[in-house]
């Protein structure tokens, strides 16, 4: 029992490092596409042409860095919430080394055209099925430590983790069903309205499950941790975690509003989409009320104001997001910049912001310092973060509103207005804004680099005991 | 994949949308009795986890409480009106292809003595026409950009339209034919047939129609396979045939619909190359088509010259 007696922080501290890591690769990619919108020179050769490159981006941020975040918080929650280590060492080292060489393998072959060709699943079906290994051990080691948890009541970031690992298991599964036809080249097996709306029901999922669930579950951890307050509402956590995980899987639909889909297949994604408002904001008030009794710590904390501001981004998109759910909304905002904002503001603001806190919150205790090498540079990040967010998603839904507009003016008879490239001529101001604001995220994202080296090398790698338990633990 | 025709599944459809929804109301209802009784504070569960992980049960806030039931409220009354449950219509029988008929409807109404109008005058009168041009060139910038570019003067594999080198005609009936029915233009491959060797003799047999720069003895050479294979289509003058949509390569516009370097045209004598003009005619109907028609052969007629 000897070897038991500390929790397992490798595991931990390799994926923390890797999402700083992760972090910086796939913005960088997203700084350089936002660039080719605004300069298309920069395209240069097939290899570095911005259709290869922008699923790059989104596979490296989405999968590498949230999905690195999440194997590493979810690793640290599991076990001091279960006062238990990881069931097993070595598949938990497998998820590591499996899910970085997954991450690799997508890093060589999208550049070089290998694509299954449906968005956020753009991986060729050797590496889809390596996923699936992959997963499926995560979810075992995840599931197995919680079947030997210490502790009588599973915390609610873990049921949070746990519907995260569920979903994305059947979501990548059905989506992915292919018939290869080559050693690199796979065709869906699925084809017409059904493949849009399996493609959709997996894509908003990904939204829903690994992009939403996944990082409530790490907000259930990290929020009530730094802000040294309980959780608000046990009551509020139970409703809205049911009432999320159902409802987001109606969702998918309104990705294909006004086409070939049926009518009956829209107004019941439309409705369902407009009841996920609710349950979302259950997770926002959750997180923001648990700080009450503490918001003086906001003036001085860098990584509490954080997670607080990716509460906030978090209940501005999920407000957003059913606003364009609305088919007369929709008919506005679909194909235009407007969903691109929409998705940075879930994606930079919420995903972005919640894991760099919850990483500032890991780094040091991982190796055993009190706090990070520079809390000034944390701050800084911070600024230059919001500041990066705010930028970019305002310029995207100047610029989304504008093509929106654009297209659907009509002259007195009735010829279109403005042609294409007029609205693309229109929105340049606001793409080079973009980049600005992208620059600036990633510029924040370096510093954490930075002060992460520094403490990381100034500290020494230290495996926490498992404390003994008390009786409160048993209740 | 079978699309799901039965009856069972529209049922079905119906059954967990309305279960799902009740379900909802009823998971906000049962959690919603709870309230705080004033002056009464608020106790942590008495659950701890890890040292000092601990939760309070506030009631559910009423105003999130009566947020949730609105949406679902909402979600009920849409249901009822638009077509969501399976086979049912909805109480108006809305579907989005009858609104797309409506509306498209009442445009054509809106807009179709305009196009008469027009219809009744010719493509060289329509070409003088400021408000013809005008939408006529709207209707390019919509439509034909996509290929011919913003200034009509194409890309490879896609005609330019700036100049009298016509790959099928530029009088207005064929450029009305062109538009309407579409092009499918087909050059055979010979690269097996003739060699590299021959092709290249050939290629530069091509570049010397347009007096271009190349090689005086492969050329000498390529004339013969010239004269015996190529002419049957391009003639054997080298400048084309339109009715069957072979280029003319002496090229009095200067303008290649592939590119005139030695490299693209041994490229396209060696692979052949295969093009298309999409058919318009069921998608803009005669009165847009003939508005295009008269835009497009007035980009290299230059009608309003003379009138200034």
């Amino acid at each position: 029992m000897e070897t038991q007696s500390t929790y397992n922080y490798k595991v931990v501290r390799q994926f923390a490092i890797m999402t700083v890591v992760w972090g910086i690769v796939g913005m960088l990619v997203g700084v350089v596409i936002a660039a080719q919108l605004v300069w298309p020179d920069l395209n240069y050769g097939p290899w570095f042409h911005f259709g290869r490159l922008r699923p790059l981006h989104t596979n490296a941020v989405i999968f590498a860095f949230g999905g690195s975040g999440l194997f590493a918080t979810s690793y640290y929650v599991v076990q001091r919430t279960c006062n238990v280590r990881l069931i097993s060492d070595k598949i938990a080292a497998f998820t590591f080394w499996g899910w970085q060489a997954i991450i690799v393998a997508a890093v060589i072959t999208l550049p070089l055209g290998y694509t299954f060709g449906k968005e956020y699943a753009e991986l060729e079906w050797p590496i889809k099925v390596a996923i699936t290994v992959v997963w499926v051990a995560y979810a075992y080691v995840f599931f197995g430590t919680i079947a030997i948890r210490k502790v009588k009541h599973i915390y609610v970031a873990n049921w949070f983790y746990g519907a995260f690992i569920l979903a994305v298991a059947l979501l990548h599964i059905v989506n992915s069903a292919f018939v290869p036809v080559s050693l690199f080249k796979s065709y869906s097996v699925y084809s017409g309205a059904v493949d849009a709306m399996i493609q959709w029901w997996y894509g908003h999922n990904a939204v829903g499950f690994f992009l939403t669930a996944a990082f409530l579950g790490m907000m259930y951890y990290f929020v009530p941790k730094q802000a040294g307050r309980p959780i608000y509402s046990y009551r509020l956590s139970v409703v809205h975690f049911w009432a999320l995980i159902f409802t987001y899987m109606w969702a998918g639909p309104h990705h294909l509003h006004y086409t070939a889909l049926p009518d009956w297949t829209q107004s019941v994604g439309m409705v369902f989409s407009l009841v996920l408002l609710a349950p979302s904001w259950g997770g926002m008030i959750n997180g923001i009320m648990t700080l009450s009794g503490a918001w003086h710590k906001l003036r001085t904390d860098p990584i509490l104001k954080f997670l607080v501001v990716s509460l906030s981004f978090y209940g501005m998109s999920t407000f957003e997001g059913p606003m364009m759910a609305i088919k007369t909304v929709n008919a506005l905002s679909h194909y235009t910049d407007w969903t691109i904002g929409h998705v940075h503001s879930g994606a930079l603001g919420w995903v972005g912001f919640i894991t760099i806190g919850s990483i500032y919150y890991l780094i040091p205790r991982l190796w055993g310092r009190e706090q990070m090498y520079s809390m000034k540079l944390v701050e800084a990040h911070f600024w230059l973060a919001t500041v990066g967010v705010v930028l970019y998603i305002a310029a995207m839904w100047i610029s989304g509103v504008t093509q929106g507009l654009m297209w659907r003016a009509l002259n007195p008879d009735g010829t279109l207005t403005y042609s294409f490239v007029e609205s693309v001529k229109a929105t340049h101001p606001y793409l080079a804004v973009r980049v600005l604001g992208g620059a600036l995220y990633l510029s924040g994202m370096l510093l954490m680099a930075y002060n992460t080296f520094r403490t990381v090398t100034a500290g020494r790698a230290v495996d926490a005991k498992i404390p003994a338990i008390t009786a409160a633990h048993h209740a | 994949m079978s699309d799901f025709v039965s009856n069972f599944w529209g049922i079905w459809i119906s059954v967990i949308v309305i279960g799902g929804l009740l379900g909802l109301t009823y998971l906000v209802y049962s959690q919603s009795k709870a309230v705080v009784v004033k002056g009464e504070k608020v106790e942590i569960t008495g659950h701890i986890w890890d040292g000092d992980l601990a939760e309070y049960n506030n009631p559910l806030p009423r105003w999130w409480m009566w947020l949730f039931y609105l949406t679902l409220i909402f979600s009920f009354a849409y249901l009822a009106v638009y077509p969501g449950l399976g086979k049912y219509p909805g109480l108006f029988g809305w579907t989005s292809v009858g609104q797309y008929k409506k509306e498209r409807a009442a445009a054509e109404a809106k807009y179709q003595p305009l196009y008469d109008k027009f219809l009744k005058q010719d493509v060289k009168a329509l070409a003088a026409d400021p408000q013809a041009q005008e939408m006529g060139k709207r209707l390019f910038q919509t439509y034909c950009v996509q290929c011919h570019g913003s200034d009509a003067r194409g890309a490879k594999g896609f005609p330019n339209l700036v100049h009298h080198d016509w790959q099928y005609g530029g009088t207005p009936e064929k450029i009305h034919e062109t538009i309407s029915e579409g092009r499918q233009g087909q050059m055979p491959a010979f690269g097996a047939a003739f060699g590299e060797e021959k092709v290249k003799d050939v290629a530069n047999y091509v570049l010397s129609l347009s007096n271009k720069r190349h090689d005086a003895a492969r050329a000498a050479r390529g004339q013969e396979t010239f004269k015996a294979i190529c002419a049957t289509c391009h003639g054997p003058d080298g400048t084309g045939n339109q009715t069957i949509g072979a280029p003319n390569l002496t090229h009095p516009s200067g303008s290649w619909l592939y590119g005139g370097t030695e490299k693209t045209i041994i490229e396209t004598i060696t692979n052949g190359r295969s093009n298309q003009m999409p058919t318009w005619k069921d998608f803009l109907g005669e009165g847009k088509i003939h508005l295009l028609t008269a835009y497009v052969w007035g980009l290299s007629n230059n009608p309003r010259a003379p009138q200034q």
